[in-house]
């Protein structure tokens, strides 16, 4: 039986928690995020092990009802509630926290949480072409620095963040490339496989390694021959983040006969073509220069994001779109209405879903992508 | 060969056989077992028409109970069905507004009645079949009664006579709905007053969907609620357009099924 290409990043997510622990148990420290905003080169500098926080499961959304809204986005629920019952590992070995204000609803939970943990929250500017923003921004990361270094007892050195930043851009340019590798047909990953790659890959508690699977994993695939002419309807995935857990789109719309071949949110290709510009003399800067063009609905206005989709939609010769946005996630709703305009512009198909982390509204979703598949000429 | 299309609602089931020219239609209530329902009103066309089942060389399942019809060559979503019947039944429309038992969309289609955008609503009963259901058991009406006093509701009331200000049912939600009811029967106020009410709620809220697809002339007006003249009217006052209720108006869906039938045969038919 030959070896899925994948199945490495299948386990990854339990290999890393034994690893954490007994990099915790002689000493190293955690540092935990919800968001790409955060800046995980510092984190790599200060010698600690970043990981994402970000809440894909359903379970502990009901303990954080508790404290939190009902009516608020499921992932902001899931994260917290994870904390607060304290079932996530990664949570759990969490030295330290850093959040963004990004959304209202995070950063006011954020507020909640240091309950919990300490949390740092970085100011992050949601107008990004303004020189007071830019400005703020590399303030911020100068603040995140200190903060770091206090909390951690350790000193970032420039020359620490020059490494991390080379590490982590290339570990970037490799998912991307990997990705890219999609833009054939028929695609050599599903997008439940592509999601599992990208998402997994976030737990790791070892950069180095990473890049030597996305590069094994690389070449395993380009081997990879197209055995016939597909048939099925090439979907691109855009809006608010999923993982696995809340992957629920992506398997319906395989499942009812679709290849989801490229996803444009935060685990896919989002941040995937920012890169962190070596010229710069200053570390920071560049990194606040690379972190603020991060395309996400909370940024006004947002176009990178419209381009980015733009140029998917041609790159990996996208059929229809889907555009889900999780309940009460305002920025992305509203954001939903520039995405459709554009990709009926292209004259494709466009389907917006709302929906939370329950099973409960399945059959509703499947009849909409069933019936996007079929205006994509699936009948 | 006959091409045969089901739509297994959640209240009722239609079927509709294509012959060549000739279009034959069938619809029962769906009750309790979509699956029984599929497959005798199916067998029921056939002997009432005098057809045997070697004659048939397609078979279309759609509605939400299309996964439950074991004997359909294809399965096909009531979105693409609706969108295909309502097109040859109206040639010139481009938006199909459908209201059924449990659902109501709003569907925007080319000249050959592809579907070029959708929005459903299935989340909540407001602005569908069951809301108008819970409304009239509360009144102690039967659903066929409401479009006949909704009528004489407009004239009565003071919207109709041009005085004062119309009665408004204010809540979507089916259960907040039902007690406004309630009190308004306890209130005093006449049932035809309050139907010609219900009938402009759900006229406004359906108007709100196909608002948001965009609304281009003439508009087809399908489904089992497309039957009520009151909100027929209402729409028509809402949107601005002509809404045409085709007398065909409960079988958009199968007969679209089965015209997609007949395109495949056709199509098998020619590679032969
Ligand atoms: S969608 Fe925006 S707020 Fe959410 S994780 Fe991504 S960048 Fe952060
Ligand atoms: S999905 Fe939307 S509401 Fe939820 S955390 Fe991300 S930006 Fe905020």
């Amino acid at each position: 039986m030959t070896r899925s290409p994948i199945e490495d990043f299948f386990n990854l997510r339990e290999v890393s928690i034994l690893k954490i622990k007994e990099m915790k148990d002689k000493g190293i420290k955690v540092v935990g995020s919800y968001c790409t905003y955060c800046p995980t080169e510092l984190i790599l500098a200060a010698g600690a092990i970043p990981v994402s926080l970000c809440g894909t499961k359903e379970e502990p959304i009901s303990a954080a009802e508790r404290t939190l809204p009902r009516n608020l986005c499921p992932l902001i629920k899931s994260s917290y509630g994870f904390a607060v019952t304290d079932t996530c590992p990664f949570f759990y070995f969490s030295d330290l926290i850093v959040g963004e204000t990004t959304c209202d609803g995070k950063k006011k939970m954020f507020e909640q949480m240091q309950q919990l943990k300490p949390v740092h929250v970085m100011e992050l500017p949601t107008i990004k072409k303004s020189e007071a923003s830019f400005q703020l921004w590399v303030e911020e990361i100068r603040r995140l620095r200190v903060w770091l270094e206090e909390n951690l007892s350790v000193k970032i050195t420039d020359e620490a963040i020059w490494q991390a930043i080379e590490i982590v851009n290339q570990e970037r340019s490799l998912i991307k490339a990997i990705c890219d590798l999609n833009q054939i047909d028929p695609p050599p990953l599903s997008g439940l496989s592509l999601l599992t790659v990208s998402w997994s890959r976030s737990f790791n508690s070892d950069k180095a390694e990473t890049i030597r699977m996305l590069r094994d994993l690389k070449e395993r695939l380009a081997v990879h021959q197209p055995d016939q002419v597909s048939v099925k309807q090439r979907i691109l995935l855009t809006g608010c983040p999923v993982g696995l857990g809340t992957e629920k789109v992506i398997r319906l719309t395989e499942e009812l006969g679709g290849a989801v071949v490229a996803l444009e949110n935060c685990s896919g290709y989002k941040t995937l073509e920012l890169q962190t510009n070596t010229e710069y003399s200053d570390p920071i800067v560049a990194l606040a220069d690379k972190y603020l063009q991060i395309p996400c609905s909370c940024m006004s206005p947002n176009p990178y994001r419209l381009e980015l989709l733009e140029r998917m939609i041609h790159d990996f010769r996208i059929d229809a779109v889907i555009d889900l946005t999780w309940q009460a996630c305002h920025t992305y709703n509203i954001e939903a209405y520039q995405v459709e305009q554009l990709v009926q512009q292209k004259g494709l198909p466009y389907l917006h879903l709302e929906s939370d982390y329950s099973s409960t509204d399945l059959e509703s979703l499947k009849v909409r992508i069933e019936a996007l598949l079929e205006m994509a000429g699936n009948s | 060969m006959l091409a045969v299309g089901i739509d297994v609602g959640s209240i009722s089931t239609k079927v509709v056989v294509i012959d060549g020219n000739k279009i034959s239609h069938l619809i029962k209530p769906t009750g309790w077992s979509p699956r029984q329902v599929g497959l005798e009103s199916y067998q029921e066309i056939l002997e009432r028409e005098g057809y045997n089942q070697n004659q048939v060389g397609y078979i279309v399942g759609t509605g939400y109970g299309r996964i439950s019809l074991p004997f359909v060559h294809k399965v096909v979503t009531e979105i693409t069905c609706h969108g295909r019947g309502a097109s040859f039944l109206q040639p010139q429309t481009q938006l199909v507004i459908d209201v059924g038992g449990q659902d109501s969309k709003v569907i925007k289609i080319d000249r050959q009645g592809k579907v070029q955008n959708f929005i459903m609503n299935d989340k909540c009963a407001a602005g569908t079949g069951r809301f108008l259901q819970v409304m009239a058991a509360t009144l102690g009406l039967e659903v066929s009664e409401l479009a006949e006093l909704g009528k004489l509701g407009e004239l009565r009331s003071p919207q109709g006579d041009g005085a004062g200000s119309p009665l408004v049912i204010n809540s979507m939600c089916t259960v907040f709905a039902e007690s406004e009811v309630i009190g308004l029967l306890a209130q005093g106020v006449d049932k035809a007053s309050i139907v010609a009410a219900l009938h402009c709620s759900i006229a406004k809220r359906v108007a709100a969907m196909a608002k948001r697809i965009g609304v281009e002339g003439p508009v087809t007006f399908t489904g089992g609620v497309a039957r009520n003249e009151g909100i027929r009217a209402k729409l028509e006052q809402e949107l601005n357009v002509p809404v045409i209720v085709p007398p065909e108006c409960q079988f958009a869906g199968a007969l679209g099924a089965a015209l997609i039938g007949q395109e495949i045969l056709l199509r098998k038919r020619a590679l032969h």
